[in-house]
């Protein structure tokens, strides 16, 4: 019979050794392992970043139906990539916003959708001022939403971008939780973590992503920060702008000209 | 085309259109499932790491109560994942800045205390019932199973000499020491989850973990009372009704007598700790009205408007003032008892129920609301797992463990 001393002595062998093909496995950077595949250890000469000229806005929505197509968010579904909001500030002080699906179709009607099917009037001589603020991923330089991620399966690339591999996503819904911006939800039909990439299929083509191009008005611009003659990274640069909740130190990299602080 | 939380979510006033609320009923359980665990677990260290005498006859049946309960912490989130196929891939490939990374680690490292020390504390029982039934002639079929069982439980080690069991006693003591930690820190960390997420004005507080690790102590010791009182009543009405010797006591009123002096003495850690939650609880409360930042507004009118029956009538007033009274009254009786940890268990219930909900029931514009309509009747696979039904069998299982557990570790058999 196997004594005590032995038993403990083979087991502690037995632990060892099956260890010991455990220390082959490496914990994978995707980082690291976008580096080894491209320029190695060199730092990006790109960073991607957004504008959006509020002032230019006026809500048609071409931007969102376009986004949905290009990027197969099913039409109807009641999630989106983007969407428009609109502000309408009354002069009694209240502050009044909706975004009735997202805007997908535009702003059919002047009353505020306050959900649950009921509809708010309010009469033009009471507005002090209106306008409307499109919303997407504003793709962090600390993005929240790649930290928590349990597996890995959502990172950030060298050029700044944040994308979900959805061979990888497990689903659980943390990174929709640590968004504070809200751009993150479940794609409805592959079931894992879904938001606006910036078109990174288009970009890193040399195209413009599908809302920019949509967008009649030039309310939405891209470019590359760290040119220095971009156009979009000149405004940044030697314009007023500014950014979405940079309390949560996400540090955003969508700037909106013509911000108003109702909006959040 | 439904996306996931549109079937339970409405909205109201001015919310994003990705918004719905996409933790639900699932992950209000796993919190409370894991604070079973590490209550219950807490619970028995205490008789065995501090010597506290009193709760000898309740330290190995929670012992094994948490075993059971353990692989029900890991169900909720299978449940609520909507690849649950690559659940496992959390611990292949973790991605440790994320807090749920850490969940492998953490889990399998207690579950390796716990189990261990079970198997200290019924090695004695193993060898002996193995070595009865190797002994045995003509075993039945069933025999025969259960032989292979203990001999395989017994791991080859067939001493119980007086040296080797007081060498277990130490093992048991030293395993159940580095448990309390480990406990804390399974279900301090599911506090850490939900604290540490900053987009959530409701959730982010460093306080989260240790509220979170109290009120699991309180619902532990509570569960682990009730399910004590239950058995120990099945034994009562068994011995009466074969009016003879049953088990290890006696007579009915043997078994009467020990029964309320395990639950009185219990009960005084119930309160202990009840106290410890509440006093977290409000601290939280009070804090967050008095600095009163740029998030209180909305926070203010989910926690006094919206919320304000889940939060103070449920969770503070029947979940935990009512039992207080309760326990506080002397005179402690059985009947008393149940009716207490059945509200403490609700209470607890309630506290995360209103974080996991609750946190979820405002916009991240901090100007709209959503409510959450939980699935009773499932009428897909998805209203089934985060619905009524799939609560029901997160909650069901661990009895149905704990009964197949006792069948190889009985809690009330005298092993020592």
């Amino acid at each position: 019979m196997i004594n005590r001393r032995d038993f403990l002595k083979n087991t502690a062998k037995g632990i060892a050794g099956l260890a010991l093909p455990l220390a082959a496995i490496e914990i994978v950077r995707p980082r690291k392992l976008f580096a080894a595949k491209g320029d190695v250890g060199k730092e990006s000469k790109l960073r991607w970043a957004f504008l959006v000229d509020t002032y230019k806005c006026v809500g048609c929505g071409l931007c969102v139906k376009a986004c949905k197509l290009e990027n197969e968010i099913p039409y109807d579904a009641n999630v989106t990539r983007t969407w428009v909001e609109r502000y309408v500030l009354t002069k009694d002080g209240m502050v009044f916003a909706d975004t009735p699906k997202g805007a997908r179709d535009g702003f059919t009607t002047s009353k505020i959708d306050l959900g649950e099917g009921k509809f708010q009037d309010i009469k033009k001589e009471n507005i002090d001022k209106a306008f409307f603020v499109p919303k997407l991923c504003n793709q962090c330089e600390n993005p929240p939403c790649v930290q928590v991620c349990p597996v890995g399966a959502t990172y950030q690339t060298p050029d700044g971008v944040v994308l979900v591999d959805r061979k990888w996503c497990i689903g659980c819904g943390y990174c929709i939780m640590a968004c504070p911006y809200g751009v993150r939800f479940f794609h409805p039909v592959h079931k894992v973590a879904e938001k606006c990439n910036f078109c990174y299929h288009r970009i890193t083509k040399g195209m413009k992503t599908a809302c920019v191009q949509a967008c009649p008005f030039g309310a939405r611009m891209i470019g590359n920060v760290k040119d220095p003659n971009d156009p979009v990274s000149r405004v940044i640069r030697t314009e007023r702008v500014g950014v979405l909740k940079d309390d949560y130190g996400t540090r955003p990299q969508v700037y909106y000209i013509g911000i108003s602080r109702e909006v959040i | 085309m439904m996306v996931h939380g549109e079937a339970w979510t409405v909205k109201e006033l001015f919310v994003t259109p990705n918004e719905y609320i996409y933790w639900s009923i699932q992950i209000v359980m796993y919190p409370f499932m894991t604070g079973l665990v590490a209550g219950a677990f807490v619970l028995s260290s205490l008789y065995h790491v501090f010597g506290i005498k009193q709760l000898k006859d309740i330290a190995r049946f929670s012992l094994v109560f948490s075993f059971a309960l353990l692989p029900v912490a890991m169900l909720p989130l299978q449940l609520h994942l909507q690849q649950p196929l690559r659940g496992i891939e959390v611990m292949l490939t973790p991605h440790f800045t994320s807090a749920i990374a850490a969940f492998g680690i953490v889990f399998n490292t207690y579950a390796a205390i716990v189990g261990a020390e079970i198997w200290f504390v019924y090695r004695k029982h193993l060898v002996e019932t193995a070595l009865a039934l190797r002994g045995k002639a003509d075993k039945s079929p069933a025999e025969k199973i259960n032989h292979l069982i203990f001999s395989l439980l017994t791991l080859g080690s067939y001493d119980i000499s007086e040296k080797a069991l007081h060498q277990d006693e130490r093992a048991i003591k030293i395993l159940a020491g580095i448990g309390i930690p480990v406990a804390c820190f399974l279900h301090g960390y599911a506090g850490f989850i939900f604290g540490s997420v900053k987009a959530n004005a409701l959730w982010m507080t460093p306080l989260m973990p240790v509220i979170f690790i109290m009120s699991a102590v309180v619902s532990g010791i509570a569960l682990c009372m009730l399910t004590y009182i239950v058995v120990m009543e099945i034994r009562k009405f068994l011995a009466a009704r074969k009016k003879a010797a049953f088990g290890i006591y006696q007579s009915t009123e043997e078994i009467k007598g020990l029964e309320i002096n395990v639950i009185k003495m219990t009960a005084k850690y119930l309160i202990f700790f009840l106290i410890f939650a509440i006093s977290l609880e409000l601290l939280d409360l009070i804090f967050r009205g008095y600095t009163a930042v740029k998030t209180w507004d909305i926070l203010r009118s989910v926690i006094y408007g919206k919320d304000f029956l889940d939060i103070f009538v449920f969770q503070y007033g029947i979940g935990n003032l009512l039992p207080f009274i309760l326990f506080i009254i002397p005179g402690l009786t059985i009947r008393r008892t149940v009716i207490g940890v059945l509200l403490v268990l609700f209470g607890v219930f309630m506290m995360r129920w209103n974080v996991v909900i609750g946190g979820q029931s405002f916009s991240l514009t901090f100007a709209g609301f959503m409510h959450y309509h939980l699935p009773i009747i499932p009428h897909d696979m998805e209203t089934f797992k985060e619905g009524f039904f799939g609560a029901l069998l997160v909650i069901i299982t661990p009895f149905v463990l704990f009964w197949g557990l006792n069948k190889i570790f009985p809690v009330f058999k005298e092993i020592h």
